[in-house]
């Protein structure tokens, strides 16, 4: 099978489940900054995606899409440490220093602060929710009140911290990545490298930026002054922050 | 206006492949600044032969950038730091200053076994040529010159792609040991003209095949190699292979 024993095809495979992964992102980003303007809408959103049938299946979809562009890095990376030998030059080289971008030398780095972010988001949220709601596990909070989840997690700075610096080691793996995966599938050339490398590049920003802008507009208690909408929420947050 | 320059000469000794290799030093005097790259290393040589010691070994041949032999990483760049590319045969002295620590290493990959000190095993690079690298052509009257017409654009293309001389600086420069870009070359430099269409689709499969047999490593695209490419070659290139590729993927 060419798409795992030939280099082209192995990259072709981090490419489309990459890609993949940023419609995704862009997905959730959008469905974030709902809570923004609305705790009933973003409610709605997570209603509609709690234990469905449709959102599990996408669920499991997206776990085995996140597993093949890790386990393929995986392979990637250990042939690319083989091919390039044991023995490493004693001066750096200094023309590359300027033209190299430092996020694609660190790509298999900042992947696995992303892995850690995300097991650290699932635990938050999916477990909390999705999870609890299949499981049938009973907490605190409704596993489909969503905004509350928000408010309790990002009232706690040590949290609203963490997410932050995942989304920057994100905005750099996609900074790369993205531009990277046109390339790969040879969707470039002289003319469209640099404006795939742009749309790539202002695409991945403004996605994170949405998720940025939601982490802070929590973590800064703006969640709890619409109290009419907020709810239970509210109290649930305030024993988190104190909690924390 | 010429200048003679002094400076600290560190360069590569290894005796084979298996051998772990270490750096001799030697002090190099009044120099002048019109001396090329590899006149510098002649004189090296003569004086560790008048000294008694072993010469440095290096790889060099038509010594004006067109052949691909030279391959010296020096003070961390492939062929050394130029404004434009060129190769370490083109490399002058007056590029360094007075009181320099020179240092030259060998490319140094996997796919590339040293020979001795810093000569180094190219042949892979031959073998992945091939395994393709060439358009099979029926012996016989030769053709009307104006027969197949070409768009400018195309032969400039090319020309372009076919100005890679298989020197290895990519690989060298690659912290994943990928031969992509001369690969990516060699593919564009026929992909793009008539003649090479017929064989396009079974050149690049087996280019690439050959490629990973070898142990070249996986592009990443992090655009070292064209950063360093002596023939100024793009990741333009390696967008074409991919595209050529899969192309011919789809078709199996």
């Amino acid at each position: 099978m060419w798409l795992t024993n030939s280099s082209i095809g192995r990259k072709v495979v981090m490419s489309v489940t990459g890609l993949a992964l940023i419609l995704f992102l862009t997905f959730h980003a959008c469905m974030n900054v709902v809570a923004l303007f609305s705790a009933e809408a973003y409610n709605a959103i997570c209603a509609f995606l709690g234990a469905n049938w449709y959102a599990v299946v996408a669920t499991a979809a997206l776990a085995a899409l996140v597993a093949l562009h890790f386990i393929f890095a995986i392979i990637l990376t250990l042939q690319n440490r083989k091919a390039r030998g044991g023995s490493n030059y004693a001066v750096s080289t200094k023309v590359v220093a300027g033209k190299v971008e430092w996020a694609s030398k660190n790509m298999f780095v900042l992947g696995i602060i992303v892995c850690l972010g995300l097991l650290l988001h699932l635990y938050n949220f999916w477990y909390n929710m999705m999870f609890a709601e299949l499981a049938g596990v009973e907490g605190p909070l409704s596993p489909t009140d969503g905004y509350a989840f928000i408010v309790q997690t990002f009232s706690c700075p040590v949290y609203a911290g963490l997410y932050i610096v995942w989304l920057v080691a994100l905005w750099f793996h996609l900074s790369h990545g993205m531009w990277s995966a046109f390339q790969t599938l040879g969707a470039s050339g002289k003319t469209w490298l640099p404006r795939v490398k742009a749309i790539s590049i202002v695409w991945s920003t403004v996605v994170i930026l949405m998720f940025i802008v939601v982490v802070v507009y929590f973590a800064l208690g703006f969640g709890c002054e619409c109290s009419a909408a907020c709810g239970d929420g509210c109290a649930q947050a305030a024993a988190c922050g104190s909690a924390c | 206006m010429a200048r003679n320059i002094s400076f600290t000469i560190r360069y590569w000794k290894q005796n084979g492949p298996k051998d772990k290799g270490h750096f001799d030093t030697h002090e190099m005097k009044n120099i002048p600044d019109d001396t090329s790259f590899l006149e510098m290393l002649d004189i090296l040589n003569e004086e560790l032969i008048e000294e008694g010691k072993e010469p440095f070994v290096f790889d060099h041949d038509c010594r004006e950038g067109i052949c691909g032999m030279c391959s010296l990483y020096i003070n961390g760049t492939p062929h050394g730091k130029t404004a434009t590319g060129a190769t370490t045969c083109q490399l002058y002295m007056r590029r360094f200053n007075d009181g320099d620590i020179i240092t030259v290493e060998p490319w140094r990959s996997a796919a590339f076994p040293v020979i001795k000190d810093c000569m180094v095993d190219r042949s892979a690079f031959d073998k992945i040529i091939q395994a393709g690298g060439y358009t099979s052509v029926r012996t016989g009257q030769p053709q009307d010159a104006n027969a197949i017409l070409i768009p400018k654009q195309d032969a400039d293309e090319a020309m372009d792609c076919a100005t890679c001389i298989g020197c290895g600086a990519c690989v060298a420069a690659c912290k994943n040991g990928s031969a992509m870009l001369f690969i990516s070359s060699k593919v564009s430099q026929l992909a793009l003209l008539p003649q090479g269409k017929p064989e396009a689709a079974r050149r690049v499969k087996a280019m690439v095949a050959r490629m990973d047999e070898l142990g070249f490593g996986n592009c990443t695209n992090t655009r070292a190699c064209e950063a360093v490419c002596p023939k100024n070659e793009t990741i333009a290139n390696i967008a074409r292979m991919n595209r050529e590729f899969l192309k011919a993927k789809a078709k199996d």
